[in-house]
């Protein structure tokens, strides 16, 4: 079977492509960040912080949306059984919304920002983390999703509907839906962060989540074979599991906006349930490899560095989104680890844990796909890749985490979190410390970076079982 | 493997329409909280607010943007088990307490237009969300630094200091992590330095907790 003969594939790569692209830029942009951290006149009103992670994290949401459009474009022919509808409606989508995020890009680094007006909101920079894109942008983003929502459900329709396409086919919905709630401007800080967290949070923690569970269940169909209909149910389990703590748990940012006390027990209760989907996802994973491994021997994977990094993501979501969540969800916690570098911690590792490896995990499927490779096989450059990036991450994660705690009780539990509270806090040894061990496991995750791109390029030309 | 169902445990059908459910119950219950939620984060008026400087605590979590026109405090309520807002009584703000209604909301507006224009969230936090590269603005207005920086600046009052630093920010460092010159006029900064009084009035139910109680600066200057 030629799977590459589908036109969904090749929208794929390249939607693939440009994810790969982001994932660098984005990985640059923080090592500019870490760097100022420690050397402050690094770039000073030239590249200032606040720009890099401007496009730290913007590069970072867009890569991942990128990839994970991909990845639907990527899997949707083999569980409708059909040509994707709208392919060629699609490819426009594609170029429109590459050449809009060019431009926001070239805007974020050249013009920075702007006077206080409302059109440097529609043509600049909106100035909320990770919505920054100007207005302008934001409406070509919500036309182009409407295409590829268009596509999927009218691909949906006319195939054949399985379980993960109706799971994905709920959950885009939702998903495009939500980024609505954060476009618009209102001089109330507190009504903004509300409905602020209501894309970050009900993406990240709900409607992303579940898309990670549809990646999953496909991944194990396709690299291990496992049975559809067991791993169909997990998934609704799942789903059921996500959402049902996922929606609520939203709470959990809702303790100190100028919201109101309820939402200390709701967040507190709700969220606090988040880790248990993970955990059941997790296991899913492990169980199925076990199973499938009992029944063909060594021979049950065919795709290495994929699972590889399908494994990862089970451990990391648990574990960056779970544990590290977890750690700082209660408002007892949270009154004083609230915006501080623990934060920072918990979010590189959730991000990474939960989203990046899946994806990464995506590119190589596409790349077994694209070559007619009957069974991929770990290079030396995956193996170097997975580790270096994955132990990376986790330095990262760990440094910062002994930084927010050194930050925690010196500014907040000690000195009442005022200005001069801060800078004590960042010059404590400890902390810079912190910092420096963050740099270099952020140069740790780029050399891991290059190895995984030289992978990409070079993988399908080692020699593999063709078709 | 065949299709037989077993049990209702592994009946497929069964947890779809178990997560459909959940789902559907979750997001509602969401949205019946949301609008009780918005209601209570509405902005007071300045009819709330004139009647809450009769006493000390502040009726609305989110107050007129007319509470410019009063001295904020932030103090330990027993009732409540933290810290909370307080009002006490007039206080001049650029030379005036008379804001009205829409002058004061004008400031607000703009101080907001240009937190967002000027990017503050990506070095520092507001309510506790943005970056961790510089101090959590929440309170900003309250910071006992400001004493300080008023001999520095050479202004007389605070909200005159706030708006000269926020200006030329990189004229007056504090420590080696300066904050860069961001082009904001003397407009701009009056409104920045409103939308900032006005969020240090905001009721964020005791965050940050026992804030300025450590009073570092004046600390640091009895101990020279
Ligand atoms: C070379 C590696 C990296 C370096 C040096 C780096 C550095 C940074 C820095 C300096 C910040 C700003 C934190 C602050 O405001 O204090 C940041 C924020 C962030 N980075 Fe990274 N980063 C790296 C890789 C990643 C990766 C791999 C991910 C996820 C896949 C990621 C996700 C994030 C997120 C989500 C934030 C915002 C966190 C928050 O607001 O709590 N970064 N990063
Ligand atoms: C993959 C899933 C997740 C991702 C990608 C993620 C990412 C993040 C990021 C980036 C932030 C910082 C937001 C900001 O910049 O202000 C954050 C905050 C937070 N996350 Fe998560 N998160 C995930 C799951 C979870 C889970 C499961 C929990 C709880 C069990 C949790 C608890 C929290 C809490 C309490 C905060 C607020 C921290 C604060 O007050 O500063 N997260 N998350
Ligand atoms: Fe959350």
């Amino acid at each position: 079977m030629m799977t590459t003969a589908y036109k969904s594939k090749d929208l794929a790569t390249m939607y693939f492509i440009v994810a790969t692209v982001l994932f660098g830029a984005q990985l640059l942009m923080g090592l500019i960040g870490a760097v100022q951290f420690l050397y402050p006149e690094f770039l000073f009103e030239i590249f200032d912080f606040s720009v890099a992670r401007t496009v730290h994290i913007n590069a970072l949401v867009v890569w991942m949306l990128y990839a994970m459009i991909g990845s639907v474009y990527f899997l949707l022919p083999d569980e409708t059984g059909i040509e994707t509808v709208g392919i060629e409606l699609g490819k426009l989508g594609f170029y429109v919304l590459t050449v809009a995020i060019t431009v926001v890009v070239l805007v974020y680094v050249f013009i920075q920002i702007g006077p206080a007006a409302e059109s440097t909101i529609w043509l600049i920079n909106e100035g909320r983390e990770y919505l920054e894109a100007p207005r302008w942008a934001d409406i070509g983003i919500v036309v182009v999703v409407l295409i590829f929502v268009y596509n999927v459900y009218a691909t949906a329709i006319k195939g054949e509907r399985t379980g993960i396409v109706t799971v994905l086919m709920a959950d885009l919905l939702a998903l495009a839906g939500l980024y609505l709630a954060g476009m618009f401007f209102v001089d109330n800080i507190s009504v903004d962060q509300f409905w602020w967290w209501w894309v970050i949070h009900l993406w990240v923690e709900a409607t992303w989540e579940v898309f990670v569970g549809g990646l999953a269940a496909y991944g194990l169909i396709k690299m291990l074979g496992a049975s559809r209909q067991v791993v169909e149910m997990w998934l609704w389990v799942e789903v059921a599991m996500l959402f049902g703590s996922g929606i609520l748990g939203l709470g959990h940012h809702y303790f100190w906006i100028g919201t109101p006390e309820y939402w200390w027990e709701i967040g507190a209760l709700f969220s606090a349930l988040e880790p248990l989907p993970l955990v059941a996802m997790f296991v899913h994973v492990i169980y199925d490899w076990g199973k499938q491994a009992g029944k063909n021997g060594s021979n049950t994977i065919n795709n290495r560095p994929a699972f590889a990094w399908f494994v990862m993501n089970a451990f990391g979501n648990f574990l960056g989104a779970g544990i590290w969540g977890f750690f700082h969800t209660l408002p007892q916690v949270n009154i004083y680890t609230h915006g501080t570098q623990f934060t920072n911690a918990h979010g590189h590792l959730a991000f990474f844990g939960a989203y990046a490896t899946i994806l990464i995990g995506m590119f190589y499927l596409n790349l077994q796909s694209k070559n007619g490779i009957e069974r991929m096989r770990s290079t030396f450059n995956s193996k170097m890749a997975i580790s270096l990036i994955s132990f990376g991450v986790m330095g990262m994660t760990i440094a910062l985490t002994v930084a927010g705690y050194g930050q925690v009780l010196v500014e907040r539990a000690q000195m009442g979190a005022t200005w001069d509270a801060f800078f004590i806090s960042q010059q404590a040894q400890w902390f810079v410390q912190g910092m420096g061990w963050r740099l270099a496991m952020g140069i740790v995750t780029i050399v891991g970076f290059v190895y995984l791109a030289i992978d990409l390029l070079s993988i399908s030309k080692v020699n593999h079982e063709k078709v | 493997m065949s299709n037989k169902i077993v049990s209702v445990w592994t009946d497929n059908n069964f947890w779809k329409r178990s997560a459909a459910w959940i789902t559907g119950f979750s997001a509602i219950l969401l949205i019946w909280l949301t609008f009780d939620t918005l209601g209570q984060i509405t902005q007071g008026t300045d009819t709330d607010m004139q009647k809450d400087a009769k006493g000390l605590y502040f009726s609305k979590r989110i107050p007129s943007a007319t509470v410019i026109n009063y001295k904020i405090g932030y103090e330990y309520s027993d009732k409540r088990g933290h810290e909370v807002p307080t009002i006490n009584g007039k206080e001049k703000f650029f030379g005036r307490d008379d804001y009205s209604e829409e002058e004061a909301a004008a400031l607000l507006h703009l101080g907001k237009l240009g937190s967002q224009a000027k990017n503050c969230m990506n070095c520092h936090t507001l309510l506790g969300n943005g970056a961790y590269y510089a101090p959590d603005l929440t309170k900003a207005w309250l910071d006992p630094k400001w004493k300080l920086m008023m001999a520095i600046t050479q202004k007389k009052t605070r909200e005159e200091a706030m708006a000269e630093f926020l200006q030329h920010p990189s004229k007056y460092p504090t420590h080696s992590r300066r904050m860069p010159n961001l082009d904001i006029t003397a407009a701009e900064a009056k409104g920045l330095v409103a939308f900032l009084k006005h969020m240090s009035a905001i009721d964020t139910n005791g965050f940050p907790r026992n804030f300025g109680k450590k009073d570092i600066t004046l600390r640091e200057r009895s101990a020279k």
